[in-house]
């Protein structure tokens, strides 16, 4: 399975705990990954990418592994921890604040 | 026996405030979606236990919540709670924050440009809802008005919604621009005597008007003069804050425009300046007595520069006649180092016998008059940045 973190926010609209979990069949990717979840929480669809472009909105952020792989291609392999589920694929709100 | 519940919609979530009929003594309950901005709450006139909630955030974008008991529990619409089985078929059901511009042959109008900041053309962008309108007669029909500007609707509790593209499509759309706020479609008239006519206006583009239940629009902004546009009198092209109009006289709309007060006497045909002694005519709400027709009230803002009340004091201003002749209500109001602003959908009017007012300000603030306006209470003081204000009389 794949563990998944979430922004407070999203936690609250999917009425979930921090780190959720996910299956996801053949290569595991952002898209493959972020599919498996709205497939789970519906309620979280057009909340990490728009519903039409499918593209990510522009203040959230995706790291794995210790890396950020925001601007990598959606359907770039993610690395093996992510896919083993010894990692998170974390999904973050941009830093803002004043 | 009367109750009143006040939606209020915040920065950083909406509250509801609730009340017996002597609106002396307030329960205040929230937030409800906390951090979220909560653009607009309003209760359906035909199930008052019916709520639509407009949830948004720059970061996750759009979200629909509905409440079926009054405001106690929510939900999205259009999604699947028991998210521990897929439901069958193997998809889950379509979510109720999906606002796509209607393109298609049969009922769209195709995704054209509007004018931006600089002068250049820019494409419909969705951005969020920033108003509400359910139906007068039907708890699972609602109306939304949207930034880019457009008008959606739902027919079946918000489950879907669907763009009525023939007022993004109208001509004049390329001359649309957008306020400092946005390029939103902000207010929403449902006229109760023809089912077929609805009013809308958007920042800024002007006022419009449909005939035939959204299929088509014409803009109704004969008589607007705004010193902000090229032409001051264009067809369209006027930041129109705010329209309302009584129930019972649907063909006369009052309009707090960016500046000047205005009235229409013809459903929007024609306009004429009623700002008449007003400190300022800048201002963001105007609002109904609910027993008045012609009884109304605008909160005076001294600029679009400075958008606190002049002088720093915080006053209602209350047309007996829907005409010139203003009288300020201050009583219970900071008549001193106030520096609060009032938007467009943050003032609203209860149906209880004397008529009750109540309008939120940008300090978090939500004042009460349950007299008309001649005495009013701070319901509670130190919300978030109250964006909307609407009133429910449950009986």
């Amino acid at each position: 399975m794949i563990r998944v973190v979430l922004p407070f926010h999203l936690q609250t609209l999917a009425s979930c705990d921090r780190e959720v979990t996910v299956r996801v069949d053949g290569t595991v990717t952002q898209r493959s990954i972020l599919d498996a979840l709205e497939d789970r929480y519906p309620m979280l669809r057009g909340t990490v990418r728009e519903h039409v472009t499918m593209k990510r909105r522009p203040r959230v952020r995706f790291f794995a592994d210790g890396k950020d792989i925001t601007h990598d291609s959606p359907d770039d392999e993610l690395p093996a921890a992510i896919a083993t589920g010894n990692k998170p694929f974390m999904i973050v709100g941009a830093v803002a604040g004043g | 026996m009367t109750a009143i519940r006040v939606l209020v919609g915040t920065r950083k979530g909406a509250f509801i405030l609730t009340s017996d009929a002597r609106r002396n003594k307030w329960s205040v309950d929230g937030p409800y979606f906390a951090g979220w901005e909560i653009y607009h709450v309003k209760g359906s006139p035909a199930d008052p236990n019916r709520i639509y909630a407009s949830q948004s955030s720059s970061w996750f974008g759009q979200i629909i919540q509905r409440s079926d008991d009054g405001g106690k529990t929510w939900s999205q619409p259009g999604s699947d709670d028991k998210v521990d089985e897929m439901p069958q078929g193997g998809m889950p059901q379509g979510v109720s924050n999906k606002f796509v511009y209607d393109t298609s042959e049969e009922t769209g109008k195709p995704l054209t440009t509007h004018q931006w900041y600089d002068g250049t053309q820019h494409p419909w962008e969705f951005a969020r809802v920033w108003h509400l309108e359910p139906s007068l007669d039907d708890p699972d029909t609602c109306y939304a008005g949207v930034e880019d500007a457009a008008l959606f609707r739902t027919t079946d509790g918000g489950v879907t919604w669907h763009e009525l593209a023939g007022l993004r499509g109208h001509t004049s759309g390329p001359n649309w621009m957008p306020g400092a706020g946005g390029m939103c479609l902000h207010t929403i008239v449902l006229d109760p005597t023809n089912r077929d006519r609805i009013f809308c206006a958007i920042s800024a583009a002007g006022a419009f008007r449909s005939d035939d239940g959204g299929k088509t629009w014409a803009p109704i902004n004969q008589g607007l003069h705004s010193e902000y546009i090229p032409d001051p009198t264009a067809e369209v092209g006027h930041c129109v804050h705010r329209i309302t109009a009584h129930p019972s006289n649907p063909s006369t709309l009052f309009m707090q425009k960016h500046w000047d007060v205005m009235r229409s006497d013809d459903g929007g045909d024609s306009w004429r300046e009623i700002s008449g002694d007003l400190p300022s005519d800048f201002g963001f709400p105007i609002a109904v007595h609910s027993h008045d027709p012609e009884t109304i009230y605008v909160v005076p803002i001294l600029s679009d520069s400075l958008h606190y009340p002049p002088e720093g004091k915080l006053r209602v201003y209350r047309s007996r006649g829907g005409s010139e002749e203003w009288e300020a209500l201050t009583k219970g109001l900071p008549q001193e180092h106030c520096y609060v602003n009032v938007l467009r959908d943050a003032m609203a009017v209860d149906e209880a016998d004397p008529c009750g007012i109540y309008f939120g300000t940008t300090g978090g603030q939500v004042y009460g008059s349950n007299d008309e306006g001649d005495s009013w209470q701070a319901i509670v003081r130190d919300l978030p940045a109250v964006l909307s204000v609407e009133v429910q009389t449950i009986r």
